[in-house]
């Protein structure tokens, strides 16, 4: 597994409270804006992101970097694969 | 000296706003100037019911004046930069305009050319011409294969694909076409609306009315050519009419300034909605950054908020009262179609709760956009 405390995130998105477009939502808008090799973060508090948001990175084929506990959210950081 | 608040924008969040902000102050104490690009003001859900043919456009538009009170200067012009270390902003016709407060109420736009094929082949109701041509491909339309989606984030009103694929199914089983039709519905996640609290209703319903369903599809590509939409996550599917909501983009002269990233999207605080980095700049509505519905009813809620903090910045004064700090509310109602609503009331606390579609609701939202000119701008409600 990556190192997250020292990875470097080009942009991150709080989506903590965020029902609507919510945190995966959050985290595919940032892929979509981002560049091939940008590391995305996106915070969530919700529980379903723990199974939605790795689901949706290997389906669309990019890298999930891990998980990390942030206050009193989830952070989730991947790199835009491609 | 009175004190210079300029509001660039004219659609929901700053010609509210520039009211509240003329309620509060005498002209001794501001000088209000809202810069707009057009003259008009434009109530955008109303486009959601016109591909349907229900609805005249000139009834979705007022003068932008007419809606401002008297205080309020209002400026026709295009803003082409903001200089917020000189506090000016510079417009096209060549004039520059010093501020002492300004709000961003610039909002957001389609970018369909931003994927490719959308253009040539894809068609959406998230403007009044686009609104208009797809009446026309649906009036002509005698059975085939139609194609919802979402073609990019953020969007403008996220309920809306889900309201346009009930209406539509009603209005091809209204005119005898529904058994000749495929509708498919995709969402960009894995189910078929963001809100889990909402999600199974509107799953529910699309199955009762034979919608297919595709979820994680995110559109990367329309081939006009063989009329075959093709997601990111890798699945294809044909189409006779694709209604593709086009990704956003924040105003032109905010992508990639230093208040906002490369979209456009300007940082604020996501209560006090300040923009960051700045002491005399305030954000609203679409214009802002913050992952909550980008819909009139935001710029709604958050304009008594502005109004508050800009009151409390001119005067000097600790911010108090309700409206101090933003508390994520957003209201939406939802069409379901056969004349049923419901609504979705939420803030950053938590998530909407919202009833079966019901008659009552669907009334209430008719009667919402025909009162909206009368209450929403004001500041009435």
């Amino acid at each position: 597994m990556p190192d997250l405390q020292n990875i470097s995130i080009t942009s991150e998105s709080d989506a903590r409270g965020s029902f609507c477009p919510g945190p995966l939502m959050e985290l595919i808008r940032l892929v979509r804006a981002g560049a091939v090799g940008d590391v995305l973060a996106v915070l969530s508090k919700d529980d379903g992101s723990k199974r939605d948001i790795p689901t949706w990175v290997a389906k669309a084929g990019h890298e999930f970097l891990g998980m990390e506990p942030f206050e009193n959210a989830t952070r989730f950081i991947v790199r835009k694969a491609k | 000296m009175a004190k210079r608040i300029v509001i660039l924008g004219g659609g929901m969040g700053g010609t509210l706003t520039a009211n509240l902000l003329a309620k509060e102050f005498s002209r001794k104490e501001a000088e209000i100037t809202v810069i707009s690009a057009s003259p008009r003001h434009v109530y955008q859900p109303g486009w959601l019911y016109i591909p349907f043919g229900s609805g005249d456009v000139t009834e979705l538009e007022r003068p932008l004046e007419s809606l401002l009170r008297k205080e309020v200067k209002l400026r026709i012009d295009r803003v082409v930069k903001l200089d917020s270390d000189a506090q000016t902003v510079s417009l096209a016709s060549g004039k520059v305009l010093p501020y002492d407060y300004l709000v961003l109420a610039t909002g957001s736009v389609g970018a369909p050319e931003m994927v490719p094929g959308l253009v040539e082949a894809g068609d959406h109701f998230y403007t009044e011409a686009a609104a208009l041509a797809l009446r026309t491909k649906l009036a002509d339309f005698d059975g085939g294969r139609i194609l919802i989606g979402v073609a990019g984030l953020p969007y403008k009103c996220p309920v809306a694909p889900v309201e346009f694929t009930f209406l539509l199914e009603e209005h091809l089983r209204k005119r005898g076409l529904r058994n000749k039709t495929e509708i498919r519905y995709t969402f960009p996640i894995n189910a078929p609306f963001t809100i889990p609290t909402v999600a199974p209703m509107v799953e529910a319903r699309m199955l009762e009315r034979k919608i297919e369903i595709e979820t994680f599809f995110n559109l990367e590509s329309i081939d006009p050519g063989t009329k075959v939409a093709t997601s990111l996550e890798g699945s294809s599917f044909p189409f006779d009419i694709a209604v593709f909501v086009p990704p956003h983009l924040g105003a032109d002269f905010l992508r990639g300034h230093a208040l906002a990233d490369k979209s456009g999207w300007v940082s604020v605080d996501r209560e006090s909605l300040q923009v960051k980095g700045t002491s005399n700049v305030w954000a609203l509505g679409d214009t802002v950054n913050l992952p909550i519905s980008k819909a009139g009813s935001t710029a709604h809620f958050q304009a008594p908020t502005i109004a508050a903090q800009v009151a409390g910045a001119v005067r000097a004064r600790q911010v108090a009262g309700k409206h101090a700090r933003y508390d994520g509310h957003v209201m939406c109602f939802l069409e379901a179609g056969d004349s049923k609503a419901t609504l979705l009331d939420f803030n950053y606390s938590g998530p909407p709760q919202p009833k079966q579609p019901n008659f009552a609701m669907h009334f209430g939202k008719l009667a919402f956009n025909s009162a909206y000119w009368l209450v929403v701008p004001s500041g009435r409600v």
